[in-house]
């Protein structure tokens, strides 16, 4: 299966580690990714804060972008998700502000008919594309014993969940149970980490991060696994921050599930950016999966 | 289905309501409080939701856009699908953001000052630049937590997850076009 790839700019540099996971797995699954040429960032949340149509300009150049024999974009990162579908719906569903978005492309030389391309998140191509049969069959290291926290974050689940619930999703539990962990169900897997909130109000984002890492320690997680590098990045840049701010003692390790679904498929950990997460994972995967997957290791180290 | 159609609209609720996609729907707030409850930041709130769209209706318009409630918003959408009244609530938020940011009307937060030093690197080079941001922003509004954040920039340097210089786009003429023609548009309506 063929499809655009979107990686956004965090991808790039600080979640690496997503870019070359989602790489990797897609690769050993048959997913085929071509990168849209020349993209540019999405906005996050920062051009829908100023400029409404600049907001959805600026997504939308990305949409021209795609090769017209693809008819669907994958995005990893959840705000980029988030922009791309957006802006594909508000183009359909507001005629008039589509027109004005067409008419800031032919300003560009580019047109976009609302509509001609799918936007999807990575999670919901391998969860529904690919399907369980042929995950589990690509499976030679099961992630047996390890507790994994599913973490969804929001905006990939919400305002527009790609069948699945808005408050309860299920996809990433699902999928990391076909890879045979040990799926921690626990109440706050949908709530907010605060975005862009530790760079503007860090007491207000500290809070939220507190309840995430809370939560899944009391229920015992060995880890959390996200699907966004803003919660990635918040959960693991400030974990020793948050410790600071409420003295507390968290010391969970914050990867990408494509991290660990890579592990479960064989593939070497330092090809799916091991070692770049602030609080080390290589520890629990040595303890839990017994040398199955010592993640971080120098090659001659790795236990096949 | 018409609402209220006894109650004649305010012209800072018509605006609100033409300035947000499918934004007619705010004149069926029933006031239940769904939002403000499903908010992760409903505590650090001058005023939840609901109370906004009260002060919206009542044609309150300092009080609005003076508030801290959209930007203590962290676009999560919990109270827009939670909303029975299916009022786009975050995306009312943006919209009070941007009036808020036109009239100079915010206090209390450098969300603004974030937000345009984030554009300004994506206007230049097409992609965003965390370093650029980091020192430029950090830098102007609290220089404090550019020493207390060292300690966490290293180590993202360390690991590779940091550059000192930005990507450039190589059609970023393109997406300038695009996007002065955007602001040209967006002025003259």
């Amino acid at each position: 299966m063929r499809y655009a790839y979107y990686p956004g700019c965090s991808l790039e540099r600080n979640a690496a580690a997503y870019d070359h996971s989602v790489r990797e797995v897609a690769d050993l699954l048959g997913i085929k990714l071509q990168e849209i040429d020349d993209w540019n960032c999405c906005g996050a949340t920062e051009y829908f804060s100023q400029d409404e149509l600049t907001a959805c300009a600026v997504v939308a150049r990305n949409l021209a972008l795609v090769d017209a024999d693809i008819a669907q974009v994958v995005a990893p990162c959840a705000a980029c998700y988030l922009n791309l579908k957006k802006t594909d719906r508000l183009m359909a569903d507001f005629p008039e502000l589509g027109a004005k978005v067409n008419e800031c492309l032919a300003a560009g030389g580019l047109s976009y008919r609302a509509g001609r391309v799918t936007v999807r998140h990575m999670l919901d191509v391998i969860h529904d594309d690919i399907g369980e049969a042929a995950v589990r069959d690509k499976v030679v290291r099961p992630l047996t014993g390890l507790r994994v926290a599913p973490y969804y974050g929001c905006q990939v689940v919400r305002p527009i969940a790609d069948g699945d619930s808005t408050e309860y999703p299920m996809k990433m539990d699902r999928l990391l149970s076909w890879v045979g962990a040990e799926v921690v169900d626990y109440p706050v897997k949908a709530h907010c980490c605060g975005g862009h909130m530790t760079q503007i109000s860090e007491p207000q984002a500290f809070e939220l991060l507190r309840r995430l890492l809370q939560s899944a320690q009391d229920y015992q997680a060995d880890m959390i696994l996200c699907m966004c590098p803003m919660c990635q990045l918040n959960l693991d840049g400030y974990q020793a921050r948050v410790n600071g701010h409420f003295h507390t003692a968290f010391h969970l390790p914050i990867l990408y599930f494509t991290q660990m679904l890579g592990i479960a498929f064989g593939i070497e950990p330092k090809t799916l950016g091991f070692g770049k997460e602030l609080v080390a994972a290589t520890p629990v995967l040595q303890a839990k999966l017994n040398g199955k997957a010592a993640a971080g290791q120098p090659e001659g180290a790795v236990a096949k | 289905m018409t609402a209220h159609p006894a109650r004649s609209r305010g012209a800072f609720l018509e605006e609100v309501i033409e300035k947000t996609p499918g934004g007619e729907r705010l004149v069926h707030c029933l006031q239940c409080g769904s939002c403000g409850g499903s908010c992760p930041s409903g505590a650090d709130m001058e005023c939840t939701p609901r109370t906004l769209f009260a002060l919206i209706q009542a044609g309150d318009r300092q009080r609005v856009l003076s508030a801290n409630t959209m930007w203590a918003c962290v676009s999560c959408y919990f109270c827009t699908t939670r909303c029975p009244q299916k009022i786009p609530i975050t995306d009312i938020m943006y919209t009070l953001k941007r009036l808020s940011i036109a009239e100079r009307a915010y206090c209390k937060t450098d969300a603004p000052a974030l937000a345009k030093a984030f554009t300004d690197y994506v206007d230049k080079y097409g992609r965003s630049f965390e370093f650029g941001l980091a020192t430029s922003y950090h830098l102007l509004q609290r220089p404090l937590r550019m020493i207390q954040m060292g300690p966490m920039g290293l180590q993202m340097f360390t690991r590779g997850r940091m550059s000192l210089l930005p990507t450039k786009i190589r059609q970023v003429g393109q997406l300038q076009a695009i996007i002065r023609k955007a602001k040209e548009i967006g002025a003259s309506s």
